[in-house]
C-alpha cells in the first residue's frame, strides 16, 4: 500500500434529520496509516459522520470514496462496508455479553463471512494464534474463557478494540474510547490505538482534550456539521474560531 | 468434536431417548407387554414430533432471537403434503378394488374420476385441483414436504428480513402469514378439502393387513429417529462459529453487521432451515394423528409453540424438547377428561375448561420468576450459576436473552 494516496475521501456530504442539518457539506481526507482525532462540541456531527461512513445513515448528497480504487461507499450496506475494511467501535462498549472473550474474538477474526462457510468453519491453527495474539495485545490473555459480560467496563472497551483489530481493517473508527475509564486504563487504550495506527488509519472521535493530547496526532475540529479547523492540537486550540466555539460559551 | 464438548447434554439426551424408545417398544401392544395402549403410543410418537418442532422454534427464537409465531404453518404444510399422498394412494386402492368386479375393465381416466369423486365429494367437487398433480407419487410428495414449506419460508423470510422487519412487527407478520394460510385452506375450493381437511391418514396404503399396533410403533421409532437427527443438527449448528454469530444477532444485530456478517443471510438460513425441520415433524405427526385440517395451523398453534419453548427454557436445545414434551403431555391429561374435577362446593373446576387458564398462568409465572424455564432446573444439579450481571437484557435487541437466562 502506498503511503501517499488517500484511504478515505469524504466530499460534499450533507444530511439533515427533520430539517436539522447534522452534516453540512463536509469534506476531508484520511491517508493510510494515519492517526486522526476528530473533536467538536455536542451536536457537531461526529457520530453522524461515522454513521455515514459505515453505511448506517444515507447522506442526502455527497460521496464517500474508499481505497485505491476510490469506490463510492454510499449505497453499500453495513456488512459490505465492514468487509471492505472499515471497522467501527461504538461509544458504549458493545461486545456479545453472553459469549466468552474467545468466542467474541474468534467471531471477529477475518475469515469468510458467508453463512455456509461459517456453518462448517472449524478454527485453524492460524485463527487460534491470531486470537491469542490479540488477547495479549489487549491484555485479556487470561480472561479468554470468561463471559465477556463479566468483564469490567475498561476490559470490554479493549475487547471491542481487539475485535476491531481482528477484522484487520484498513480504517478504524473509534467513538470515545476513553469514556468512563480510569487513568491507567486510558494509558493502555492510548498504547493500543497508537500501535494500531502504525499499520492502518485510525480515526478517534473524542471529547476529552487530555486524551487527544496523549494521542499526539493531527486533529480535525467539527462544528455544526462541517470542518472548522485542522492541524496539530496546539495549532487548533489557538485558532480563534475554535476558541469561540469551545471556550466562548 | 466441539459439538459434544460444548453440549454435555447431548450424550445424556441421546441416552435417555434410546432408553425411552426401548421402554415404549417393550411396553407396546405390538412388540411387548401391552402395558401401553396403541393410542397412547401414538400420543407419545406425536409428542416426539412436537419436541422436534420445538427444537426448530428454539433455534429460530431462543438462539437467533426471531420470535416467529408462524412455524406451525410449516408444520401443518408438511402434514398436508404427506397427507395428500396417503389419501390419494389409499383411495386409489379402494377404487380399483371396487371397480375390479365391473364387466369392462376401467380406463385410467375412469379410475382418476372415481378417486376424485371419493376425495372431493365432501366439498361438492370431483376434479383434481392442480396442486394434486404429484399426489400419486410418494417420492414427489416427500420432496414437496421439504420444498413447499421451505420455499414459503425462503420467500417470506427474504421479504421480511430484507426490509429489516424485526421484533414484535416480525412476530405479527408471521402470525398474519399463518392466519392467511389457514383461512385460505378453510375454503372449499382451496383444493385441500376445506375445513374437512385430509383424513384417514393413519391407514397406510397397501398395509391394511398390518395392525395399527405395529404401525403406531413404527411411526414412534421414525419420530424418535427424526428427533435425534434434529437434536444433532441443532447441536452442530449452535456449537460452532455459526452459533456464535446467531446468538450475536439475537443480542445485538447491529454489532454483527459491523463485523461484516450479512445478518439477513444468516436469519434467512435459520428461518428456512427450521421451517423445513418443522415440516418434516408435521409429516411424521399427522399420519399418527390420522387427520389434518386448517384449524391445525391457526395462529394459536404457533403461539403454543413459543409457550412450550419458553416454559422449557429458551436458548438451550434440551429445554425446548422438554418443554414441548412436558406441556403437551400435561395438556393431553387435562383436556382428555382424565384429570379429576375439583369440587369447591360453590363451583366445580372442570380441567377441560380451566387448563388454558392454568397454562397461561404458568407461562406468565415462568417468564417472570424463572426465565430459564424447566431447563434451568438442571443448572441447580450441575451447579451452573449465572454470573450476577444486574438483571438487564444482554443486548439492545428485542430478542436478546436476559441475564437470568444466560448460561455460564
Amino acid at each position: 500500500m502506498s503511503n501517499t494516496g488517500t484511504l478515505l475521501e469524504v466530499s460534499g456530504i450533507s444530511v439533515s434529520f427533520d430539517g436539522f442539518k447534522a452534516i453540512n457539506n463536509l469534506s476531508f481526507e484520511i491517508g493510510p496509516a494515519e492517526m486522526r482525532a476528530i473533536i467538536g462540541p455536542n451536536g457537531a456531527g461526529k457520530t453522524t459522520f461515522m454513521d455515514i461512513v459505515t453505511g448506517k445513515t444515507k447522506p442526502d448528497e455527497g460521496k464517500v470514496l474508499w481505497g485505491e480504487l476510490s469506490r463510492n461507499l454510499i449505497g453499500m450496506n453495513e456488512a459490505k462496508i465492514a468487509r471492505a475494511g472499515i471497522g467501527r467501535k461504538f461509544q458504549r462498549p458493545t461486545v456479545f455479553e453472553d459469549q466468552t472473550v474467545f468466542e467474541n474474538l474468534l467471531m471477529a477474526v477475518k475469515n469468510d463471512r458467508n453463512p455456509l462457510k461459517v456453518l462448517f468453519f472449524r478454527p485453524k491453527f492460524k485463527d487460534l494464534a491470531k486470537v491469542e495474539e490479540l488477547a495479549s495485545e489487549i491484555g485479556l490473555s487470561d480472561q479468554l474463557e470468561r463471559k465477556s459480560g463479566e468483564l469490567s467496563h475498561g476490559q470490554k472497551q479493549w475487547l471491542e478494540i481487539g475485535m476491531l483489530l481482528a477484522q484487520d481493517p484498513k480504517l478504524l473508527l473509534v467513538d470515545e474510547p476513553a469514556a468512563g475509564m480510569t487513568l491507567g486504563e486510558r494509558e493502555h487504550t492510548t498504547d493500543i490505538l497508537k500501535e494500531a495506527a502504525k499499520t492502518r488509519a485510525v480515526v478517534v472521535v473524542e471529547h476529552d482534550m487530555e486524551f487527544v493530547r496523549r494521542l499526539d496526532c493531527k486533529v480535525t475540529v467539527l462544528h455544526e456539521g462541517s470542518v472548522l479547523a485542522e492541524g496539530s492540537l496546539d495549532h487548533v486550540t489557538q485558532n480563534q474560531d475554535v476558541i469561540d466555539v469551545y471556550l466562548g460559551r | 468434536m466441539t459439538m459434544f464438548k460444548k453440549n454435555p447434554s447431548l450424550m445424556v439426551f441421546i441416552g435417555l431417548l434410546a432408553i425411552f424408545t426401548l421402554a415404549v417398544t417393550f411396553m407396546s401392544e405390538a412388540y411387548g407387554t401391552g402395558a401401553l395402549s396403541t393410542s397412547f403410543v401414538k400420543t407419545l410418537g406425536k409428542t416426539l414430533c412436537l419436541a422436534l418442532v420445538a427444537i426448530a422454534m428454539d433455534l429460530v427464537w431462543g438462539y437467533t432471537g426471531i420470535l416467529s409465531l408462524g412455524h406451525f404453518a410449516f408444520f401443518g404444510l408438511g402434514g398436508y403434503m404427506i397427507g395428500m399422498w396417503l389419501m390419494y394412494a389409499r383411495t386409489e386402492i379402494i377404487v380399483v378394488e371396487s371397480m375390479a368386479n365391473a364387466a369392462l375393465p376401467p380406463t385410467p381416466s375412469e379410475i382418476s374420476d372415481a378417486i376424485g369423486t371419493q376425495i372431493f365429494g365432501v366439498v361438492g367437487s370431483s376434479d383434481f385441483p392442480l396442486i394434486w398433480t404429484f399426489a400419486h407419487s410418494f417420492w414427489a410428495q416427500i420432496a414437496l414436504v421439504v420444498l413447499v414449506p421451505g420455499l414459503l419460508a425462503l420467500v417470506f423470510g427474504w421479504l421480511a428480513f430484507r426490509s429489516r422487519v424485526t421484533g414484535v412487527y416480525l412476530s405479527i407478520l408471521t402470525q398474519a402469514m399463518t392466519l392467511a394460510l389457514s383461512l385460505y385452506l378453510f375454503q372449499n375450493d382451496s383444493g385441500l378439502r376445506g375445513n374437512n381437511g385430509l383424513s384417514g391418514l393413519q391407514n397406510l396404503p397397501g398395509a391394511d393387513a398390518i395392525s395399527q399396533d405395529n404401525i403406531s410403533i413404527w411411526f414412534f421409532w421414525a419420530s424418535a429417529f427424526a428427533l435425534l437427527l434434529t437434536y444433532l443438527i441443532a447441536a452442530f449448528i449452535v456449537s460452532g462459529k455459526f452459533g456464535s454469530v446467531i446468538r450475536g444477532i439475537r443480542d445485538d444485530e447491529a454489532r454483527v453487521r459491523f463485523l461484516g456478517y450479512s445478518v439477513e443471510g444468516f436469519k434467512l438460513f435459520i428461518f428456512t432451515l427450521t421451517a423445513v425441520i418443522a415440516a418434516i415433524g408435521g409429516a411424521l405427526y399427522y399420519p399418527q394423528a390420522g387427520i389434518i385440517n386448517p384449524a391445525e395451523i391457526a395462529p394459536i398453534a404457533s403461539i403454543y409453540l413459543a409457550v412450550w419453548v419458553a416454559i422449557g427454557g429458551r436458548g438451550r436445545i434440551y429445554g425446548a424438547a422438554i418443554g414441548a414434551g412436558f406441556v403437551s403431555l400435561v395438556s393431553t391429561y387435562f383436556t382428555g377428561g382424565q384429570a379429576p374435577d375439583i369440587n369447591l362446593g360453590f363451583y366445580t373446576i372442570k380441567w377441560v375448561d380451566w387448563w388454558l387458564v392454568l397454562l397461561g398462568l404458568s407461562f406468565v409465572l415462568v417468564t417472570l420468576f424463572a426465565p430459564k424455564g424447566i431447563g434451568g432446573l438442571f443448572d441447580l444439579i450441575t451447579h451452573r450459576m449465572s454470573p450476577n450481571r444486574h438483571g438487564l437484557p444482554l443486548g439492545p435487541d428485542k430478542g436478546s436473552l436476559r441475564e437470568e437466562e444466560a448460561e455460564k
